[in-house]
């Protein structure tokens, strides 16, 4: 379980998180919205340990992330996958080196069993045609996906999404939405998706909170999100929207 | 603002950028044992700053190696005294031009390649991203730069002075009138007339030439690890890499130098 307890983060001279309090339940996918600059990517980072707050706690599965050393930090990670906006796919490596990353560096398993875990990943995310390829030579879904198969590629119990549809056209953006709720339905991974996209927090999303000036303004289950009458679900999350 | 304030923002940001050089150096050292997993990368980027830095680097040193017996030849031929131009070319050329020279031009081709690259995966999360699979950047990025431009700004330096010292023959031949033969017993007797090996301006030119390629890449992989916002960030850590490096070649080699001709005797 990921908890967020009245977290307050600057960053130079703005307030970015204000108060922020989340709760994400295992197994499900929460979805977090809200304009440009209110905090969701801040918010992710502050759960996998690159940001620490100000004030408050973050906690995954009881344990402080804040006040974590290295070593701690290390091991809370191997637990969790982060999907970048871009992918962050290192350029010089293949997709399947760059799936392969994390198992190669800490699971100290025999080549041939990595590489049958990446064929399976990249299977997942079908992507298994492009293993050879490399990261600019690739279309921006692609990169996507590979980002996801190396997020995956650990067996997460987590796995933080930041925008996984950002700058990719519908179509592209409803298999990403498939996949993201794939990997919650099939390998029971809990997911915290921050997005703008109506589609992609209706379709694999289970909760959505919709962040405004630093904290959580409003949140609830996708169905009552739709029909809240909540200024901002209107604006997110109203027929109008996307 | 006032101007001490101003001032005191300048010193404390200076301060943090020294500070955070030092510390990637430390961590860089204590994930030496970890360099046999770095291999590929290691002989990738020796190879890369030998390659791209090469050519230029001959040419410079050639001219470089050139001036300077042209230089030290005029004065030399008013005392009629040209016969030690070979001595004080490969003494010159192995204490302080070669591995300056070196060291400039890998802080310009290599140094700014490595903060550009480190900069981009800086400010496009891909720094970010081995952080979260806790892959630490320092062991994955720095260590094999620093270590191989350890290596080959020393190699690198011994070509130079060889070619530096091939510049000044052709001077000192075709200008200056001392002929092929007694340039090259001079330059030879300078190198091999100590009762070690080789000289002593040998080794403390090949030691400036290890500080520096530790420094170049050191400071080089900072700046592009503090990069940040987009593309113009990327641009001024390039700068940031190439002033630094260039100032750091300058101070450590005056430092060095000070050291084991006016301090150590």
């Amino acid at each position: 379980m990921i908890e967020l307890h009245s977290v307050r983060k600057r960053l130079g001279s703005r307030q970015i998180l204000d108060g922020m309090s989340l709760s994400v339940g295992k197994g499900m996918n929460f979805v977090l919205m809200g304009p440009s600059g209110s905090g969701k990517s801040v918010t992710l980072r502050h759960i996998i340990g690159i940001l620490k707050p100000d004030e408050g706690s973050v906690l995954v599965d009881g344990q402080e992330v804040s006040t974590m050393d290295r070593v701690q930090l290390m091991t809370l990670r191997k637990r969790m996958g982060y999907l970048f906006q871009n992918g962050a796919l290192i350029n010089w490596l293949s997709v399947a080196d760059n799936v392969a990353l994390p198992l190669q560096e800490h699971a100290r398993l025999p080549k041939s069993e990595v590489a049958d875990r990446v064929q399976q990943v990249l299977r997942l995310v079908k992507l298994d045609h492009a293993a050879a390829q490399f990261p600019p030579s690739i279309s921006g879904g692609m990169r996507l996906r590979a980002g996801l198969a190396r997020a995956l590629v650990t067996n997460p119990e987590y796995v933080l999404y930041d925008e996984p549809n950002a700058g990719l056209d519908p179509i592209i953006s409803h298999q990403i939405h498939e996949l993201i709720a794939q990997v919650r339905d099939d390998l029971g991974v809990t997911g915290l998706i921050v997005t703008h996209s109506r589609a992609c927090a209706t379709q694999c999303g289970d909760r959505i909170g919709i962040l405004e000036h630093g904290k959580l303004a409003v949140q609830g289950t996708v169905d009552e999100m739709v029909h809240s009458d909540h200024p901002l679900a209107r604006a997110f999350l109203g027929g109008g929207a996307d | 603002m006032n101007p001490l304030a101003h001032l005191g923002q300048f010193v404390v940001a200076r301060a943090d950028g020294a500070g955070f050089v030092c510390e990637l150096l430390l961590r860089t050292a204590r994930y030496l044992p970890r360099l046999r997993r770095r291999f590929r990368f290691f002989l990738d980027t020796a190879f890369n700053a030998g390659v791209r830095s090469l050519p230029v680097t001959m040419v410079v040193a050639a001219f470089a190696g050139a001036i300077l017996a042209m230089q030290t030849g005029i004065e030399l031929r008013r005392f009629g005294d040209t016969a030690v131009l070979g001595t004080i070319t490969a003494l010159s050329m192995c204490r302080e031009m070669g591995p300056f020279i070196t060291g400039v031009i890998l802080a310009a081709t290599v140094g700014s390649s490595i903060a550009a690259e480190l900069g981009t995966m800086q400010v496009s999360d891909e720094i970010a991203a081995l952080e979260v699979m806790s892959i630490d950047p320092v062991d994955y990025l720095v260590l094999p730069r620093v270590v191989a431009l350890a290596l080959m700004c020393p190699i690198m330096t011994v070509l130079s002075n060889l070619i530096g010292i091939y510049g000044g023959s052709v001077i000192a031949e075709h200008n200056l009138g001392v002929t092929g033969p007694l340039y090259w017993a001079s330059a030879k007797e300078a190198l091999t007339s100590s009762g070690m090996l080789l000289p002593k301006e040998v080794y403390v030119g090949l030691l400036k030439s290890f500080v520096f390629g530790i420094a170049i890449a050191t400071v080089s992989c900072a700046a592009g690890l503090k990069a940040s916002g987009g593309a113009l960030g990327v641009g001024l850590a390039v700068q940031t890499a190439v002033r630094n490096s260039v100032l750091l070649i300058i101070v450590l080699g005056f430092i060095v130098t000070w050291f084991f001709y006016f301090l150590g005797g």
